[in-house]
């Protein structure tokens, strides 16, 4: 009997508890926000600290260049330095963030610059403004530093850039790379070419070969030390590595009436892929540089070029028109069988596959108008980047994030130039270069 | 015979000879009328004339007036202003201010219009006439009131949809008491279905008094409906059911082996303090409007910018966690991220940083909810999905 009285003040007892329980927290209000704005980050990045007499201008030039590799991702948006409420005197101060976040600006970089003889030391940091954090802060002494010398300073502001950009986007980097192309100068039917390399935005040209004969195609190694490219030095199109250290140059081997174009590098660095035209027929084949022994990998009647391998190399596209128009089309590495990607309307050329291994950009031609464009690799969602009267050559950055191609304008004095687009089809910008370019090729991120 | 003709013969003879000759003598009577006018004339004359002075003496009447209307007129012109004074508190309904200004402006004018027509006789009591239409546009604000009683009209048209509706209202308060019934049998559903579950284990838990248990549960049951009505049952609902079914059924189930009266307490403890943790999460005050969801909603997406995103993080839906403060603004460290999909964890963390970054930047002056809901608020759980936008 007791227990029962017991059991019955104890269920009084957890139904006084109960009672009080509804003074207890709610359940968390869930909303979902599924729509999102779209525009540029606005950042701010006052002029960094010179720390010695002799880095004054280049603690400008260098905060200068930062800004606008950050700008020309058109993920970013500059606040003038017009706007600022406060100034950065002492890169090590704490940072008044009302004062950024009056102006809005979500992403602060500072810096300092320290230059000594022919040495640069650049040091800077990231804040998320409104967060109140310290983005780059790996060693916790916050901040990052690079070194270099003075005539590579651009070098240094990419690298600084390149740093925050991947930090804020979570993309990887791809300011610190450069561009072999095509340098173009005269007019179409007497228009002389040249094999010439430059920083990713333009700067910094240089000519690797001559105007005495035609260049086509340069195709950087995968690690960037060398440049494949086709040249009509010999009156048929051959095909050259060249090493661009030292500017040394040797013709891949090729049988005697055969010509040889369109070469690409594994991405071992190690085999080359390239089509050779014979008797009429072209097809595709690789060869060993080392040992120069070539492999047949495509054997059909049809005109099959453009290979491009996959990042893991073991695959690769390539164009074709066996089908009666040209397509895109994978097969193994070691050749086989091909399959079909490309359906849509008009012809497929000069397929890429992304670095990231995701997409395949390509140039189409399509009723009269040449595109620029993605899909993947089972030929779904296809995407159409660009629209001209010719766009052709695609090339991907390093972090597959952005495409450069060549564009030319219609009529007898039409020239050729560069251009680089997201591949979200939005940012189309035209690279600045002294002369013409065609055939860009971008290299990988620099060591 | 003859006599008779003779009689006519001469008779009609003397009336044609009359009328032959009595011409004649009609100039003779002409003559006699006028002597007889003109001897009158000298006498009568003087008479007539003295006689029709008095009509005359209506213009020496009109004579004077004039000068009497002179003072007179200013005179007429205090008149109308309390004619005009009249239509102002009239018009002080709507607008009292705006209105006197212009009476007295009206006025004034009129006095001077009046001054410069004395000569006229009759003008100034025509002006007193046109003072009276002029009057007579001020009386058009009256209409305004004639309005009023228009729409106190259409009101009762809508009465009367409501008399004709009012045979429905009979079978209303019979639905009232029919609405009534599904209340009383929607709380019995919560606790019936509470009362299965209890009823279930307390026989369990405490076989000896199977008839006192269901009774112990009972007015714990009853102890959850007032907690839960005037706070919120269609949150509450959802919540709990889920929540205790699972917490207490596990706990008997040990206890059905253990047939010692003490596990039976233990047991209804456990049952009991399970059953008031379950209670802890019901939310207190009315749940957020779908519009004021909506205004966070909006709130927080205007600051969540993803255009600076990387692709892989621009396709990562993720949850995230914030605690707010009572003025609305986040709890700046309290955000964390929850869950993320469709995305690495490198993704997640940068779409995590945007949308931290949103609810912050957004939320510096405090969103804007309801104070008086803040124990709805205090916590919430935001999905950013960018996935639809692309």
């Amino acid at each position: 009997m007791m227990t029962r009285i017991l059991g019955l003040l104890a269920v009084c007892a957890a139904t006084a508890l109960m009672m009080t329980a509804p003074t207890a927290r709610a359940e968390p209000l869930r909303i979902v926000i599924d729509d999102p704005t779209i525009e540029p980050l606005p950042f701010a990045v006052p002029s960094f600290q010179p720390e010695t007499g002799e880095a004054g201008q280049m603690a400008v030039d260098l905060a200068r260049v930062v800004s606008e590799d950050l700008v020309g991702t058109g993920l970013f948006r500059e606040i003038p330095a017009s706007a600022f409420i406060s100034s950065v005197s002492d890169f090590n101060a704490p940072v008044q963030y009302a004062d950024w976040k009056a102006i809005n600006a979500q992403a602060l970089v500072t810096g300092a610059v320290n230059v000594t003889g022919n040495t640069v030391n650049v040091k800077f940091r990231v804040y998320d403004v409104f967060s109140g954090a310290e983005l780059l802060d790996a060693n916790g002494q916050g901040g990052l530093q690079f070194s270099g010398t003075v005539d590579g300073w651009r070098r240094m502001a990419h690298k600084v850039a390149d740093a925050v950009y991947s930090r804020i986007t979570g993309e990887g980097g791809y300011f610190d790379s450069r561009v072999a192309y095509v340098s173009e100068t005269g007019p179409k039917d007497a228009r002389q070419k040249r094999l010439a390399i430059m920083d990713y935005d333009g700067a910094n040209v240089q000519y690797l070969t001559g105007s005495g004969s035609i260049v086509l195609a340069p195709r950087f190694s995968p690690a960037g030390d060398r440049v494949l490219y086709t040249s009509y030095e010999s009156g048929f199109p051959r095909i050259y590595v060249l090493d661009i250290g030292s500017v040394q140059r040797r013709v891949l081997e090729s049988a005697e009436g055969t010509m040889s174009f369109a070469p690409r590098f594994s991405p071992s660095g190690q085999t080359v892929v390239y089509s050779l035209s014979q008797g009429g027929n072209t097809d595709i084949y690789s060869m060993d540089i080392a040992s120069g022994q070539s492999v047949r990998l495509t054997n059909t009647p049809a005109i099959e070029t453009a290979p491009s391998y996959s990042p893991d190399g073991s695959r690769i596209v390539f164009e074709s028109d066996r089908s009666g128009s040209q397509q895109l089309y994978v097969m193994p590495a070691t050749g086989g069988e091909a399959t079909r990607i490309s359906f849509g309307e008009g012809r497929y050329g000069t397929p890429v596959w992304s670095p990231r291994g995701d997409l395949v950009a390509f140039t189409k031609q399509n009723k009269g108008r040449f595109h620029i464009g993605v899909m993947r690799l089972d030929g779904s969602e296809e995407r159409l980047l660009t629209a001209s009267f010719l766009d052709e050559g695609p090339t991907w950055a390093p972090n597959g994030r952005v495409i450069m191609f060549a564009r030319e304008t219609q009529g007898a004095g039409g020239a050729s130039s560069l251009y680089s687009v997201d591949i979200s089809g939005r940012n189309l910008r035209p690279i600045s270069t002294p002369e013409g370019g065609s055939d860009p090729s971008w290299s990988p991120l620099q060591k | 015979m003859d006599t008779g003709h003779y009689i006519s013969g001469a008779g009609h003879l003397a009336l044609i000879g009359w009328l032959l000759f009595g011409g004649i003598f009609t100039p003779d009577h002409l003559p006699v009328e006028m002597t007889e006018v003109s001897v009158i004339s000298s006498e009568q004359y003087a008479a007539l004339a003295a006689a029709q002075q008095p009509p005359a003496s209506t213009s020496e009447v009109a004579q004077p007036t004039p000068p009497e209307a002179t003072p007179d007129v200013p005179e007429v012109t205090p008149e109308p202003d309390p004619v005009i004074e009249q239509p102002e508190p009239v018009q002080t309904e709507t607008p009292p201010e705006d209105t006197p200004p212009e009476v007295t402006e009206q006025t004034l004018p009129p006095q001077t219009e009046v001054e410069d027509t004395p000569p006229e006789l009759n003008e100034p009591v025509g002006d007193t006439a046109v003072l009276v239409p002029e009057v007579a546009p001020r009386p058009i604000p009256r209409p305004v009131p004639r309005v009023a009683p228009e729409p106190v009209v259409q009101p009762e048209p809508e009465v009367k949809p409501d008399t004709e509706e009012q045979p429905a209202v009979a079978p209303d308060a019979e639905g009232e008491t029919v609405v009534e019934e599904p209340q009383e049998a929607q709380t019995p559903e919560d606790s019936t279905t509470e009362i299965v579950t209890e009823a279930d284990k307390a026989p369990k838990a405490s076989p000896r008094p199977p008839g006192k248990r269901p009774a112990a549960p009972k007015p714990a049951v009853v102890a959850e409906k007032p907690a839960e009505k005037p706070t919120e049952t269609p949150a509450a609902k959802p919540t709990e059911k889920p929540a205790e079914a699972p917490a207490e059924t596990p706990t008997p189930k040990p206890a059905e082996p253990a047939t010692a009266d003490s596990g039976a307490i233990n047991d209804a403890l456990s049952e009991a303090l399970a059953g008031a943790v379950n209670e802890a999460p019901v939310p207190s005050g009315p749940p957020l409007s779908s519009g004021e969801r909506e205004a966070l909603r909006v709130a927080v997406s205007a600051c969540w910018n993803i255009g600076a995103l990387s692709t892989d993080a621009a396709r990562t839906t993720i949850i995230v966690g914030v605690n707010m403060n009572s003025d609305g603004t986040p709890v700046a460290g309290s955000i964390k991220l929850l869950s993320a999909t469709g995305g690495s964890d490198a993704a997640a963390k940068q779409a995590f940083e945007t949308a931290k970054r949103a609810i912050i930047r957004c939320g510096g002056k405090g969103y804007s909810l309801p104070q008086e809901k803040y124990s709805q608020w205090q916590d919430i759980e935001m999905t950013f999905d960018p996935t639809r936008s692309r």
